[in-house]
Formats: structure tokens, C-alpha cells, sequence
């Protein structure tokens, strides 16, 4: 262990030599990691860092690419359910609208924020922040918008969705005929990508892009 | 332990938002330089917002386990059912290893969240140093897999704008999954509120 600083920051420096366990409040002197290396927290055991896989460019490639995934699985239907040759299908927005006809508005609005605006939100300004950052800029808004991606952070649900429609589609299985529709898989490659992205820490972003870097 | 300097015993915060080290100035209003956030040694209030939360979602789990969830009408055939006949349901009619799946997202996480969430809570207040590492290991289980209790919300919510047959079939939600939506609400803003800091801190460290 490294000693205690001897003049602790107070403005941030270009890069943050020290490290603060998020889950127990041990102080580090930060290490450069080694490509597949990762700090783990000698008290608690806790992820303290990993070494960073993608750059700038390849961050900012995955956003665009949930982005147009992200679209895709709203705009087409998820899944078709038949019987005696009535069919019926949903799409994402039409499973909300329905939530909040049949008084259930409680639910309707967990699940529009949850997977529609929050996912949405996250990846817009995300897109936004990287496009900025590969020019080694902060873009417009950096601050606050870092902010409410770091609170955003547990409230988005599209993983669980996929797996409740899973469980519907089998649920249904029993009764209905079932035909899987595009927006399924759609779903089921934004949740192979949000999984890539769940290793991503975007705090680097403050010392990858430094203030009053123009 | 000595060998590991935490910030609080070198007069240092590292900000819960943005992770930047700072000073502690020892004012109770200093602002992060780098986010703006305000800097706290531990969240505010954290032991009052945890408990308060916790006990709101315990209010809601009872309701969101006794009501019933879903209504399914098929040929003026009325089946209700709730979180537990769904596994069940599940089970039997469909698969056993989803059944498995929805039983652990529903039933099984939701409790360990009331019970890590209350060990968490009195050991952090009793200042115990019983099974620290433990318990640090529990809370980001707890993080990690509250978030998936959502899964029965929304396969009602997918199931009622499917299953519209008309008189032949049709599937209703039921007041039991707004009650358990606000459970998992609830829950996941009360591990959110408890700061995980206070399981490491003796009786010598103060907020």
C-alpha cells in the first residue's frame, strides 16, 4: 500500500492518481492495468477497476450499434400469438398502452421508463458525450448529463424484458400458437450488447477527456 | 486492517458520484469539483431512507403475494392467479426449468432482499465486525440480482396486450402486479440508499 497523499486534490488532476473502494472506503494509489487485468479491493473484494478493453471509437461504434438494435427491436412486433385463426401481436409501446388502459397506469409507467426512456435516454447522451470525446472535447451539457448517466445506471431493464418474454411466449405456448416476430430477436441482440457494455466503467470518461480540453 | 487506509481516516472523500479523491474540508456543503455533487463521507441519512424504504416494500409485498396477479378469461372461464399459482402453473404445463427460473426472480429474490437488506442494516448499526466480508459480498448480490424481480411484472404486462381473443380468450392484469412492481420499486431504492461504507466502519467513524 502506497502512503496517504501528502497534498490531496482538490481540483481534479488530468489524471486521478488516487482510488477510493466505492464499497468500503479504502484509499489506492491507482496502477496502470495490464490488457485482461482487473483491481479487486483487498478489504472488501470489491471490482475497483478493469482494464479498459475499448477505446473512444469502439465505445462509441457499440452505442450506435444498440442505438439502431434498440430501435429496431421497438418498431417491430415481438411476438405473434394465433388462435383458430385469429392472430395477435405486440410491440413494446403497445404492451404499455395496454398496461395503462387495463388501470394498471403503475406498471405501464415502470415499464415505459424502465425499458423504453431510461435505455433510451442513456444511449442518446452516451452517443452524444463519445462523439465529443474522440475529438478530445467535452460536449455541451457534459457535466450534468454524466451525473444522471451515473443515477440512470440501475434502472434499466431490457435484459429482464427478454426474459419475461420467454416466459410469456411458453406460458402461451400451451394455448396459443405462437410465432416469434423480429423484435424478439432484435431484443435478444440488445441484451448480448448490454452485457458488453456492463463491463464498461464511463467514470474514465472525466480523465479521458479532461475540462477546458477544446 | 491498519495496513489499509480508508478515506475517512486520512481526511479524504472519494465522491459517490464520479469516484474524483477530494479533501475533506470538513463543512457539510462542499461540492465535488469535478461533477458537482455534493460530497458526503457516507450517504445522508442512510440508515432512515434505508429502513423506511425497506418497510414501505414489505407494506406492498404482502398485498403483491396475496392478490391475485392475472386474470385469465377464456369462454367465460375465470382463472386467477398470483405470483405463487403462476410458478406453479408454469411447472406443470410448461417448463420445469423456467418454472425454476421465475420461482428464483419472484419468490426467492425478493425475500433475500428483505433479509440481506435488514442484516446489512443492523450489523451496520451495531457497528459489529462479524462477518464483514460476508456481508459486503451480500449487498452486491443484492445490487447485482434486484433488479430482475421484474420479470413477473412484465410478463403479465406482455401477456394482457397479447392474449385479446375476444370472448375466447382473454388475459387481464390485477391489482396484485401493481403492488409488486412497487415492491421491487421499493427494494431496489433501499439498497440504492444503504451505503455499503457503514459495514466496515467502527464506532469511532461518524457520517
Amino acid at each position: 500500500m502506497s502512503p496517504p497523499p501528502a497534498t490531496p486534490a482538490t481540483s481534479a488532476p488530468p489524471h486521478s492518481r488516487w482510488l477510493v473502494c466505492e464499497h468500503c472506503d479504502t484509499v489506492y494509489h491507482r496502477r496502470e492495468l495490464a490488457r485482461g487485468e482487473a483491481a479487486y479491493c483487498a478489504r472488501c473484494d470489491a471490482l475497483l477497476e478493469r482494464h479498459h478493453l475499448f477505446g473512444v471509437n469502439a465505445m462509441l461504434a457499440l452505442v450506435l450499434t444498440a442505438l439502431v438494435v434498440f430501435i429496431q427491436a421497438n418498431i417491430w412486433p415481438i411476438v405473434t400469438l394465433g388462435l383458430n385463426g385469429q392472430q395477435n401481436s405486440t410491440t413494446l409501446w403497445g404492451t404499455i398502452l395496454m398496461m395503462w388502459r387495463e388501470h394498471s397506469q403503475v406498471v405501464a409507467l415502470i415499464a415505459a421508463f424502465t425499458l423504453f426512456f431510461f435505455p433510451l435516454g442513456k444511449m442518446l447522451s452516451l452517443g452524444w458525450l463519445l462523439s465529443f470525446a474522440r475529438l478530445g472535447r467535452r460536449a455541451p451539457g457534459f457535466r450534468p448529463m454524466m451525473v444522471a448517466l451515473h443515477y440512470l445506471r440501475p434502472w434499466t431493464m431490457s435484459e429482464v424484458f427478454v426474459l419475461g418474454a420467454l416466459v410469456a411466449i411458453v406460458k402461451a405456448r400451451a394455448y396459443f400458437d405462437v410465432l416469434p416476430d423480429p423484435g424478439i430477436y432484435a431484443y435478444a441482440a440488445l441484451t448480448l450488447l448490454i452485457t458488453l457494455f456492463a463491463t464498461i466503467d464511463l467514470r474514465r470518461l472525466w480523465d479521458l477527456v479532461p475540462e477546458g480540453g477544446a | 486492517m491498519s495496513a489499509l487506509p480508508r478515506a475517512s481516516e486520512l481526511g479524504l472523500i472519494g465522491c459517490h458520484v464520479c469516484g474524483l479523491v477530494c479533501r475533506d474540508s470538513g463543512r457539510d456543503d462542499t461540492d465535488c469539483p469535478r461533477c458537482g455533487a455534493a460530497l458526503h463521507r457516507r450517504k445522508p441519512s442512510t440508515y432512515v431512507r434505508s429502513w423506511a424504504l425497506l418497510a414501505a416494500a414489505f407494506m406492498f409485498y404482502i398485498p403483491a403475494n396475496v392478490l391475485p396477479i392475472m386474470r385469465t378469461v377464456s369462454l367465460g372461464d375465470v382463472d386467477d392467479n398470483t405470483i405463487l399459482s403462476g410458478v406453479v402453473e408454469l411447472w406443470v404445463k410448461g417448463s420445469p426449468g423456467l418454472a425454476v427460473i421465475v420461482f428464483s426472480a419472484s419468490i426467492v429474490v425478493p425475500m433475500l432482499k428483505f433479509f440481506a437488506m435488514t442484516v446489512l442494516l443492523i450489523g451496520a448499526q451495531r457497528h459489529t465486525d462479524w462477518a464483514q466480508l460476508q456481508r459486503a459480498k451480500l449487498y452486491r448480490l443484492v445490487e447485482f440480482i434486484g433488479y430482475w424481480s421484474m420479470l413477473d411484472v412484465f410478463v403479465v404486462a406482455l401477456l394482457t396486450a397479447l392474449v385479446r381473443f375476444n370472448v375466447l380468450s382473454s388475459v387481464e392484469p390485477l391489482p396484485g402486479v401493481i403492488f409488486f412492481g412497487l415492491t421491487v420499486v421499493l427494494t431496489m431504492l433501499a439498497s440504492i440508499s444503504f451505503d455499503p461504507r457503514l459495514t466496515w466502519d467502527d464506532r469511532n467513524t461518524h457520517d
